[in-house]
This record gives structure tokens, C-alpha cells and sequence, in this order.
């Protein structure tokens, strides 16, 4: 089985859930003796671990014809990609696109993050998926989230293969609901050249049959799964100074991860108790907002703000917590609960979040609901009972939530989607 | 005749270094050391030092008839104490001319006058003591944090003993009366009151180098000319500013100090002399009473305390700050102390401000005005539980100073009950 796959992210350099989830996702199935996985991602950094799938990176892929020797060639791509398939790929430049503004090897220039100008970044993308489908041969096409649908869709009108797109978060999810017509336009579109629509709980695939009109026989839901905490990782220690419970919420600060019911909450916390300290770790466009509210309750001197955190600086934090919430407003999954549980962190979850569906070891309120989500903070901080009992059973039950699992739902969906196409 | 009254800040803070949540609990120094000694040597060879020796040229060449005032806060002296000790003997050597005026202000640059009257009161008894042990004089004006006054600040200052107070000529205060005389406060009429002149001092202070202001170039006779226009009742033109502006605010190149050398010369050749703060006091009578009822300050345009107290971020550090102020007040230990006094330079409060939204203010070692504040409250949530750390939990204030007293004292008591018991045993002994 040969699948093609398209993504935006691809760890380390990630910049949200979407290369995690397309980092284990991709492990898992790799795990199945005849996979084999083709992974185009805008612009690979170099140090991606390639051990268990191929990367090609869009801004190594030619799509103008230009001279180079061998020497060269391996000189500049020989990092990211076996120096044969850059010629490969350059045999199959499919029209003249001598009009963009190429590199000196005939590629478009990617950046990889989520620019301004995304839309022509999504689009260049497509283009060059035309090159990559001439050339790769595939079974199943594989697309992650609505960056690379139209890619999709280009590789299965040039391949004729089926198409499979994943939905890691709609446009519903990252506007609570004030949808930019683009985006969705995009995202529909993809859904409908689909032949098959994964989603990665049913919470998203609520969204995609009654926002998006799909027909539920073609949505299956593959909740998402966790990598197993790596021994550098389980090693590090808290860094914790202070003897205070750290109750922490760690994502980006956006409208979609509510984290204004985390600041409220913890008000009403400090208002019972002053053994305990708030961390809101990360960055984004609300923060300003959130700094200002904490002062506007009076609790700055017990809510500390870290800024973005990345890499293992993440574990650092999770180590150093008693308490991890995740209060989303809408949230497609969330991997992050897990892995606060993989380091035996009690954690509090909104219901509106994909992973409470799969979670039964960790505390479930609804994102508005305030007194609840205080109340399920000062019980863990309070009652060492509770505290351990999360901790324990929750590591235990997130253990059990493999990618492999996972992996093998994906491929059954290709298996079933093969058998039915073309009839 | 008129006089011009010249009277300069001097004041740098304790710059905070970077410190994180994780740092809270495990690491109890706050300061960038770094930062502080390369901006306080930049300054003092910028200004202090070049500044310094001009005035003692100018009092040494008109014979003691140029006078200046300055306010020294207690941790600038501390910060030159460490790294620029050569500045402080500059100061003395000025003081020994008996044309240079020490003014009285808060130890730590603080905004205390406004939140906390004890810790007001013992700033700036500290800070007189420290202006008395390095310069042997006794402040008998007194200046307040960035010129901060009100009518309840002056109650204060009044009960204090001093004679005067600088203030602000702020429109909003003056309406249409003019700086140029002295005044008293409403609230306590013997505190005499000098109010700065506003388009005399920014003159120098801003707009000095500013091509594009109408009266560019500056030049000493053409302000004495100004001064000597004023009316022929006005008598006292007030021009206050930080000493920061010879050398630095404006650079050396745009001729400042030649400037300020040919001051005296014009003055003194139209019959205008100098005279400090005190002697102003001494020798004119008050015109009117001023009626602060809001505080104002020398800032900005709005010459507010909006500066440093204007956002619910600035209110918020100053609460939590002073909040704990009873407490501190019981604390012996001297790290503790100290850190208390670094951690109320009014300056970290200015960081916070977002008047200039996005931007912070120029002085601002921070990115923008949250960035400063997460950084403050972190120092802060440390501060306090070093605090709390010094005494047992969940005992009350008064209940804790009468057990202090108790501890202090316990020494005395045992010599005293020692002393009976010898008493005792000798009269049984003589039985």
C-alpha cells in the first residue's frame, strides 16, 4: 500500500497539534509491514526524522526546467531528499510556470508557517502537487486539513486515485463560529472531491456532516492518540520553587481555547483558597487580554504568564503542574490533555473538546461553566485522594491510546475505500 | 530683581533582571546588574561627570553667585556607591561651595506619598539622613517623586517639617495664574510652594535640539532675553528638570553645556541672579494659595499621575506592592528591606504604562507595557512569600508586633528579672 500524503507541519519545527498529530499518525501506520508513506510538507528544515517515512519538501520540488549537475543538486537538496528524485520530479514539470518567481533549481519559495499571504501559498502548493503526482506513484491520497486539500484534489484528478482528507480542525472550530467564506470554500470543496472523510472525533464530524453537508456514510471518526513520552522526556524534572499547588493552562491563547474561563475560574479558586499559583503558558493574539483581566480580578501576584513555550520547555511545565485544564470553547481534539497525563498530571477537560470523548480519566466540564471547572480545581489541589487517583489511572488509560491503533483504522479505511472505487 | 532658580533629578532605578514563573521560590535576586552598572556608567560619563565639573567652574568663576538644587534618590546614591563613587565626591565637593542645594525627597523614588502615609513618612526620613551623612545638609525643601503633589501630599510634607515643596505648574492648577511667584498650599498655608516654569524648562529640557521648533537655535542670551521680558513683577522663574538632559536627553554635541556656561553671563550681566529653593523661600512671600485636590505631576501632557497609576496593570502591581506593606514594616532582615526598596521605584510602574500604546516608554528595558508587568508581579509573588516566610502563618499583624515587641525586649526583661533574682538570694543570704 502506497499512500501519498499531504501536510502542512511535520515535527520539530511544528507550530500547533497539526505536526504532532501528523508526526504519530504517520509513525503508527508505518508500524504496517506493507506501508509505504510519501510525505510533502511546504518546506522541510533538514533535521526531520525520516526513518519510517519519505519527505519531499514542496519548496524542493522543481516546476521550472533548469539546468543542474548532479554535484549541485545533491549540494542543495541533498539534506532534505535523495538528490535522483529531485531529477525525477524535474522530468515531470507538467506546464510552463516560468512566469513565477523560481530559484535557481526551478522551485517556488515556501515558508512553511501560516503567512499572510497563505491563500498563494496554498495555492503554489497545488501546483506543485501536480509534479509530485506525475511522478510518485501512490495507491490512496492522503490530505491533512484544508492547507492541502486543493493539492489533493489536483493529485487525484492527475492520478485518478482515491482521495482521503483529514480533518484535524474546521473553520468552526478556530472562529467560534464567525466562518471566513474562503476557508470554507476550501474546506468544502475538499470534502466533496473526498472519497472518504476522516475526522478526528465525532464532535468534528458532527461539524462536517451538519456544516459541511456531507454524507455521515462517507465520515468516520479516528480519534487521535499520543507517542509514548520518550526517556529524555520522562527524566526531566519539575522545576518547580515554589511549595504552592500550579494548576496550568498551556496552549495557544486564543478565542477557541477559552482561556478567559481558566482566568476566571481561577478567581474563584484564589477566592477559597492562597496555596496555589495559575501558569498560563504560551502566547497569542488574546494574551494582552488576559493579562489585563487577571489584573482587573486582582489575582496577578498568584497568575503568572511564561509566554511561548516550546520543545521540551513544554514538559518542563507539565512536570512543574498539579492541575492541567484545558477549557476549550471548541476543540476538534486536543492532544495536550494527554500528554499532561502521560506525565501524570491530574487534568480538567471542556466537554466540548474531541479528546473528552475517548477520556474517562479526567474531568469533564463545560467550558462556560466556571464554578464547576473551580470546583474540580480546588477538589484536586485539596483532596490528595483525587489527586492521585487521576494520576495514576489517567496515565494508566492514556497508555492504552496508541497511534498504531489508530494507524490500523486509517488503513481500514483505505482498504474499504479501494475495494469500493471505480464500481 | 528677578531670580531664576535652577533644580535638577537625579534618579536611576534598580533595572529588574529577567525573572520567570520558574524562578519564583528558587531565586531571591531580582536585579540585571548588567544592565544597571553599563547605564549608570553611560550616564555618568554622559552627564555626571561633565555636568558636575561645568557647574563647580561656573560657582568657582561668578564667585558663588550661580546656585543650582538638585534631588538625589536614596538608590541612585546606592548605584553610584557600587560603581561610580567618583560621582558622589563630585557632589560633596559641590556641596562645600554652599551654592548647591540638597532637596528631600523619597528614599526609593516611590509612589508612597500617594498609597502609604508611614511608609512615606520613614522614606524620606531615610533619605534626608542619607543627604545629611554624605553632603552634611539638612533638606529643608522637599521634592516628591516625579513632582507628585496634592493637597493631602502636602499635609503630610508640612507635618514633616518642611518649609516648601516643588510642584508642577500644571495648567489644570495654575489656570491663569503664572508660574513665576511662589505660592502656599491650601490645605497648610506656611508650606510655600515652587511651581516650574513649563515653556522655560521643556524649552531647554526638549525641545533644545528640535530643528524643527520655530525658535531653533537655542542660545543662552536669547532665553535670558525671554526671562528678562517676562513682568516686571514676576520675580522667580522656576526651571526645573532632570540633570539627565545636559549631556544625555540632549547630547554634548548639540552645545548644551556651552549652553549652560553662558547662562550666568547674560543673567547676571541683566541684573537677573540665582538663588536655590530655600533662599527663595526664604526671601519672597507667597502670592495665593494653590488648590490640588487631584495629584499632579511634571509628566506628559496631562501632568497626571496617570503615568505610573493609570491602567488597571499599573493599580493592580501597586496594590498587590503596598498591600504588603504592614508586614514589611515588621521585618528585620536586610535583604528583604533592601528589595523592598528597589521594587518601589515609581520607574518599574511607568514600564506598565500603555499611554504610548504599543510602545513603552523610552526608558523601558521591556518589550511593551505587559511584558514589564509579568516580569514586576513575578519579582513580586516572590517578594511577598520571603516575606510571609519570616513569620508564622496565620498570625495577625497587631497580634505579631506585640509578640515582636515581646522577642525585642525579652533581652531587657531577663537582665531585669536576673537582677531581682540576685537581689532576692543576697537579702536571704544576709538572713
Amino acid at each position: 500500500m502506497k499512500a501519498l500524503m499531504f501536510g502542512w507541519e511535520f515535527p520539530p519545527h511544528i507550530l500547533g497539534g497539526l505536526g504532532t498529530a501528523s508526526y504519530g499518525l504517520t509513525k503508527g501506520m508505518a508500524l504496517q509491514p506493507d506501508m509505504e508513506i510519501t510525505f510533502v510538507m511546504p518546506k522541510p528544515w533538514g533535521d526531520e526524522d525520516q526513518s519510517f517515512l519519505r519527505l519531499i519538501g514542496a519548496c524542493n520540488t522543481p516546476v521550472v526546467w533548469k539546468e543542474a549537475d548532479w554535484e549541485y543538486v545533491r549540494e542543495r537538496v541533498g539534506k532534505y531528499m535523495d538528490p535522483q528524485l529531485y531529477f525525477d520530479l524535474r522530468n515531470h514539470i507538467y506546464a510552463d510556470f516560468s512566469y513565477f518567481p523560481v530559484n535557481e533549481l526551478g522551485c517556488i519559495g515556501f515558508s512553511g508557517r501560516y503567512p499572510d499571504n497563505l491563500l498563494e501559498e496554498i495555492n503554489n502548493y497545488s501546483i506543485m502537487a501536480g509534479v509530485i503526482a506525475r511522478t510518485v506513484a501512490c495507491d490512496v491520497i492522503h490530505s491533512h486539513d484544508w492547507l492541502t486539500y486543493p493539492a489533493g484534489i489536483h493529485t487525484k484528478t492527475v492520478t485518478g486515485k482515491p482521495l482521503v482528507v483529514h480533518v484535524h480542525a474546521t473553520d468552526f472550530d478556530r472562529s467560534r463560529g464567525k466562518v471566513n467564506p474562503t476557508v470554507y470554500r476550501i474546506e468544502k470543496d475538499g470534502m466533496d472531491h473526498a472519497d472518504h472523510i476522516i475526522t478526528v472525533s465525532n464532535l468534528t464530524r458532527n461539524t462536517v456532516i451538519e456544516k459541511y453537508h456531507q454524507d455521515p456514510r462517507k465520515v468516520t471518526t479516528v480519534h487521535n492518540a499520543v507517542e509514548p513520552i520518550c526517556p529524555e522526556i520522562a527524566t526531566i524534572p519539575s522545576k518547580k520553587g515554589t511549595k504552592d499547588k500550579v494548576i496550568t493552562f498551556l496552549g495557544r491563547i486564543t478565542m477557541q481555547k477559552g482561556p478567559e474561563y481558566f482566568v476566571e475560574a481561577a478567581a474563584k479558586v484564589l477566592k477559597k483558597t492562597d496555596n496555589v499559583r495559575f501558569v498560563m503558558a504560551g502566547n497569542g493574539d488574546m494574551m494582552n487580554q488576559m493579562i489585563r483581566l487577571a489584573a482587573q480580578r486582582g489575582i496577578s501576584d498568584r497568575f503568572h504568564f511564561t509566554g511561548f513555550m516550546k520543545g521540551t520547555q513544554v514538559y518542563e511545565v507539565l512536570k512543574s503542574s498539579d492541575v492541567y485544564v484545558m477549557p476549550s470553547v471548541s476543540e476538534p481534539f486536543g492532544i495536550s490533555p494527554l500528554e499532561a497525563m502521560q506525565c501524570g498530571v491530574p487534568t480538567i477537560i471542556s466537554k466540548q473538546s474531541g479528546c473528552a470523548e475517548i477520556l474517562e480519566k479526567a474531568i469533564k466540564t463545560d467550558y462556560w461553566d466556571i464554578e464547576a471547572m473551580a470546583d474540580a480545581m480546588y477538589s484536586i489541589i485539596t483532596y490528595p485522594a483525587m489527586a492521585e487517583y487521576l494520576q495514576v489511572e489517567g496515565k494508566d488509560e492514556v497508555d492504552r491510546i496508541t497511534w498504531e491503533k489508530a494507524g490500523w483504522k486509517v488503513r481500514s479505511i483505505y482498504d474499504q475505500v479501494l475495494s469500493n472505487y471505480g464500481r | 530683581m528677578k531670580t531664576i532658580c535652577f533644580y535638577f533629578q537625579v534618579h536611576q532605578p534598580f533595572r529588574l533582571k529577567r525573572y520567570r514563573f520558574f524562578d519564583i521560590g528558587a531565586d531571591h535576586y531580582y536585579y540585571d546588574d548588567f544592565s544597571n552598572e553599563d547605564i549608570i556608567h553611560g550616564i555618568a560619563h554622559r552627564t555626571y561627570f561633565p555636568a558636575n565639573n561645568l557647574l563647580l567652574e561656573l560657582i568657582k568663576e561668578y564667585n558663588g553667585k550661580f546656585k543650582v538644587a538638585f534631588s538625589l534618590s536614596g538608590i541612585v546614591l546606592e548605584q553610584m556607591e557600587i560603581y561610580v563613587p567618583e560621582v558622589i565626591d563630585q557632589f560633596k565637593e559641590l556641596s562645600k561651595t554652599g551654592c548647591v542645594e540638597f532637596l528631600a525627597e523619597t528614599y526609593n523614588h516611590s509612589l508612597a506619598s500617594l498609597t502609604d502615609p508611614e511608609e512615606f513618612k520613614r522614606q524620606v526620613k531615610a533619605h534626608s539622613d542619607k543627604i545629611e551623612l554624605l553632603f552634611g545638609q539638612k533638606p529643608k525643601v522637599f521634592r516628591n517623586t516625579e513632582l507628585i503633589y496634592s493637597d493631602d501630599i502636602a499635609l503630610q510634607v508640612a507635618d514633616m517639617g518642611f518649609k516648601a515643596m516643588l510642584t508642577e505648574g500644571a495648567k489644570h492648577v495654575l489656570g491663569w495664574k503664572s508660574p513665576n511667584y511662589l505660592y502656599s498650599a491650601a490645605s497648610v498655608p506656611q508650606l510655600k510652594l515652587l511651581s516650574r516654569n513649563r515653556k522655560f524648562s521643556d524649552d531647554i529640557a526638549f525641545r533644545f535640539s528640535n530643528y524643527d521648533w520655530s525658535e531653533y537655535p537655542l542660545v543662552a542670551d536669547k532665553l535670558v532675553n525671554w526671562i528678562a521680558a517676562t513682568p516686571e513683577s514676576e520675580q522667580l522663574v522656576n526651571i526645573f528638570m532632570n540633570y539627565d538632559v545636559l549631556g544625555s536627553l540632549q547630547a554634548s554635541e548639540t552645545g548644551i553645556f556651552e549652553f549652560f556656561k553662558a547662562i550666568p553671563r547674560f543673567a547676571l550681566g541683566k541684573g537677573i541672579t540665582f538663588s536655590t529653593p530655600a533662599e527663595v523661600v526664604h526671601r519672597m512671600k507667597s502670592m495665593g494659595e494653590l488648590i490640588v485636590p487631584y495629584p499632579c505631576s511634571w509628566a506628559g501632557e496631562e501632568k497626571d499621575i496617570s503615568p505610573w497609576m493609570g491602567n488597571v496593570l499599573q493599580k493592580e502591581a501597586v496594590d498587590k506592592l503596598y498591600g504588603i506593606a504592614e508586614k514589611v514594616h515588621l521585618v528585620t532582615d536586610r535583604r528583604i528591606l533592601q528589595d523592598w526598596n528597589c521594587l518601589q521605584a515609581s520607574d518599574h510602574f511607568n514600564y506598565m504604562s500603555t499611554k504610548l500604546f504599543p510602545g513603552p516608554s523610552v526608558y523601558s528595558p521591556y518589550e511593551n507595557a505587559y511584558d514589564a508587568f509579568n516580569n514586576y508581579m513575578n519579582v513580586l509573588s516572590d517578594f511577598i512569600d520571603r516575606v510571609h516566610g519570616q513569620f508564622p502563618e496565620g498570625v495577625e499583624n497587631e497580634e505579631l508586633n506585640a509578640l515582636l515587641t515581646t522577642i525585642l525586649n525579652q533581652e531587657e526583661e531577663i537582665k531585669r528579672l536576673e537582677k531581682k533574682l540576685k537581689e532576692t538570694r543576697k537579702t536571704r543570704q544576709s538572713k
